[in-house]
């Protein structure tokens, strides 16, 4: 079988890292190879950050290639316009709305565009586009860090993986004193994926 | 048991299996993580040097007593331990020695892209390469036999996307190699590098390498897979990967050593292939070897020489060079044409306590020469306050020449563990030499760009033990500066009254600029948003001029001057208050007054 590809992208303090962490160990639950690839460094200081996560039977390439992505996870608006030659003819596409204006913009440099005109792009791509409320769900439930996993969420129900084996990658990546918060919000953006289909 | 690990985590994990007992390195990326994952594991001792060098004579110490030993760093930090890398090839040690240099190409957090496997050559010191975390695991532990077996440090080289790429990996047990040195040697013809020594050593070393060159041939990570004939590919590292999955029919022929290269199996495998190519990131080093020895190869002349190799771009130069037919380009989605996005560079974290140090040099209107650290983000606009950056370290000698040729004042701006790297000599310089230079410390108390790792400074040694903190005071006074100051870097007024009044020195000053990393654990629970008053805020835009990614355009406009009026995102701000001291209109308040609106830290 083909591998099955994921790209990950958000700004730096968003838990894009701890989300592909969440991703690779499901793979690996579900009785995948997998491979996961990510920058570390100058990428973290507020800049973007992508993360590759690859599922297959045997999977050689740690990154993908262009033309390659099935899944592009987008955790910020304005990151799921910057990947869009990596994808797949048959891509799905799932972003955040939440914005984080970048300082080129505050700064006067550059213009941040609108909601509709991002979905206009996207919807060139592919007509599977799925905008999550990620940061304003999880605000409402008290902690905007659960964003990345409201958005994990809504990908479980798009993939053919058992929910148990969600449950159990997110208890092996997060810290008990934040867990329950992690599971209902994996049940949260699963829930939004059942009520978009 | 199979697991899920990075590279660095196989790297460490696999020198604990193999016994290694004593590590030593100084954080870089992609190596920092070595390290830090080594000393999680029981019965071994690994620490923070102040640099590389000192990191590897250390395990060179440790090597020469009889124990397994590990120096890691980042393949500029090999430049700075180059001379003990070599005198450690020609003494060689009673226990097994390895060290990392982990490689970055496409420099995602370097400022050169060198090739590292050119300092094998240069030493005589074998070269691993590791082509995913399974490999560098067992790489490691092969190295220290290797190691024992041919008397010679050993040298794993990782690239970035090996370091940081996530692969499955079979754990296995420690072996303990227990010490079979019960003193430390004494055998001054083996260790004691005068030259009636070293050059008996120099043939051992020359000898030693046409041994490695006959061991290559049979070095069991040293493979060939056949497939179709019709095109054989020589690579090595992550390049191996991306062959396998653009070229699934090729034969290949993968180097895990790269230096010395297998040439017999070489010449083999080129003889029964009918079209030949390397495929290797960086040099032409595999390839080079191989036109030496007059076989006729294609590499560099089909894929890139700068920059990092991925899947797209082997399949697009391999389409061009006619290496797969012009159909076998993938599908791409159609992309809508988008007009250039907003670009996101990284820039100083909210809270920086760089951040008004730089505001406040910006005023004395002097040439900046900076260094290598999250300070090296000054440069970024709208700071825009750095006219160099070289390598560690390199700030004050920098700043020295050119102020002592041009008879002008300069500013060296250094962390403090780039200070302690290699900062200290040049100081020393400054003060011999006599230069004007003000050096300006910036303390954040820890090494903060590659994830807040402790350093002499910090009290606290990479195995979480209390230890001396050092004090730059009184050193760098020892060091014969007369003119010491310290501040508070998030006073602006206290660190611009200090730079001014040693503006006008003609002799060498050093302002110490103290304040604790704003993403320490310990100062995030100090964390109180700051907030505008968009009555007084007139737009006038000086805050944004600090380039604090919690200062925001809010909706309201400011009706005389027409412009955005601004706001504080409560999430980003930490409440350092640089903006609030700047603020012409009085319009952002203060921590104890930020009280009065009800924000609550977020604790």
């Amino acid at each position: 079988m083909e591998a099955i590809n994921f790209l990950l992208a958000g700004v730096g303090g968003q838990g894009v890292l701890t989300a592909s962490n969440i991703l690779a160990e499901v793979g690996v639950l579900a009785g995948y190879d997998v491979k996961k690839s990510e920058v570390h460094g100058m990428s973290q200081r507020g800049g973007n950050v992508t993360s590759h996560v690859r599922w297959g039977k045997t999977v050689y390439s740690p990154l993908i290639g262009v033309g390659e992505v099935d899944y592009l996870l987008a955790f910020e608006a304005l990151e799921s316009l910057r990947y869009l030659n990596m994808l797949r003819p048959t891509a799905k596409i799932i972003t955040d709305d939440h914005r984080i204006t970048p300082i080129t913009v505050t700064t006067g440099n550059a213009v941040y565009p609108e909601r509709g005109q991002i979905d206009g792009w996207l919807r060139q791509v592919t007509a599977d586009v799925f905008w999550v409320p990620g940061v304003s769900l999880a605000e409402g439930m008290g902690n905007a860090r659960v964003a990345n996993i409201i958005v994990l969420g809504f990908l479980s129900r798009l993939l053919d993986v058992p929910e148990q084996m969600w449950q159990e990658a997110i208890v092996r990546w997060v810290p008990g004193k934040v867990l329950a918060l992690n599971q209902e919000a994996l049940a949260r953006g699963s829930s939004l994926a059942a009520a978009a289909r | 048991m199979k697991k899920l690990l990075a590279g660095n985590e196989a790297i460490a994990r696999g020198a604990w299996e193999a016994g290694v007992l004593f590590a030593s390195g100084y954080p870089g990326t992609p190596s920092t993580e070595i390290l830090e994952n080594f000393v999680r594991y029981p019965g071994v001792y690994g620490e923070w040097a102040p640099n590389e060098k000192v990191a590897l004579d250390a395990a060179i110490g440790a090597a020469y007593a009889g124990r397994r030993a590990l120096a890691t760093m980042k393949h500029v930090g090999l430049n700075v331990a180059a001379d003990a890398f070599y005198y450690v090839s020609m003494t060689g040690t009673e226990s097994a020695l390895v060290v990392v240099s982990a490689d970055d190409p496409q420099m995602h957090s370097s400022q050169n892209e060198q090739d590292n496997r050119n300092f094998a050559r240069f030493a005589r010191v074998p070269c691993l390469d590791p082509s995913d975390s399974q490999e560098a695991k067992d790489m490691v532990i092969a190295a220290y036999d290797l190691s024992e077996q041919f008397d010679t440090p050993v040298m794993l080289r990782p690239t970035t996307r090996i370091s940081h790429s996530f692969t499955m990996v079979e754990l296995g047990e420690r072996q303990e190699h227990p010490t079979r040195v019960h003193r430390f040697p004494r055998n001054a013809k083996k260790y004691v590098m005068v030259p009636a020594n070293a050059r008996p050593r120099h043939y051992f070393i020359e000898e030693r390498l046409e041994k490695l060159k006959a061991f290559a041939e049979t070095f069991p990570f040293n493979r060939v897979e056949w497939r179709d004939l019709d095109l054989g590919i020589v690579t090595n590292g992550v390049a191996y990967q991306y062959a396998r999955e653009v070229f699934p029919n090729a034969s290949i022929l993968k180097l895990g050593m790269s230096f010395p290269v297998p040439m017999q199996m070489i010449a083999d495998f080129a003889r029964r292939v009918k079209r030949l190519i390397v495929l290797e990131e960086l040099d032409p080093f595999i390839e080079d070897f191989m036109r030496m020895a007059g076989i006729q190869v294609e590499g560099k002349s089909i894929f890139p020489l700068c920059g990092e190799l991925n899947p797209a771009i082997v399949r697009e130069r391999a389409i061009a060079a006619g290496l797969l037919p012009p159909g076998s380009a993938l599908p791409k989605a159609s992309i809508p044409e988008l007009p250039p996005l907003p670009a996101r560079p990284p820039v100083l974290c909210p809270g920086c306590p760089h951040r008004s140090v730089f505001w406040a040099i910006k005023k004395l209107h002097l040439p900046v020469n900076g260094d290598i650290g999250c300070y090296t983000l000054g440069v970024v606009p709208p700071l825009e306050a750095i006219e160099t950056t070289g390598c560690m370290g390199a700030s004050i000698g920098v700043a020295h020449g050119a102020s002592k040729s041009s008879g002008k004042k300069h500013v060296a701006v250094i962390g403090d563990s780039t200070f302690f790297h290699t900062g200290m000599p040049a100081l020393v310089n400054a003060v011999y030499n006599r230069s004007p230079v003000i050096t300006v410390i910036m303390d954040n108390r820890v090494t903060a760009m590659t994830g807040d790792q402790p350093n002499p400074g910090t009290g606290k040694t990479l195995q979480g033990e209390e230890t001396v903190a050092i004090d730059f005071e009184p050193l760098v006074k020892a060091m014969g500066v007369k003119h010491v100051a310290k501040v508070d870097a998030y006073n602006e007024a206290e660190v611009e009254a200090a730079l001014k009044a040693f503006k006008k020195l003609d002799e060498p000053s050093v302002v110490i600029a103290e304040r604790p990393c704003a993403l320490l654990p310990e100062v995030r629970k100090t964390y109180q948003p700051l907030h505008v008053d968009l009555g007084k805020c007139d737009g006038c835009g000086v805050c944004l001029n600090t380039g604090c990614p919690a200062l925001l355009h809010s909706i309201e406009i400011h009706e005389e001057s027409g412009r955005y009026k601004v706001e504080i995102d409560p999430l980003l701000c930490t409440g350092c208050e640089l903006c609030a001291q700047v603020c012409p209109q009085e319009a952002i308040s203060f921590r104890a007054q930020a009280d009065h609106f009800g924000y609550e830290t977020h604790l």
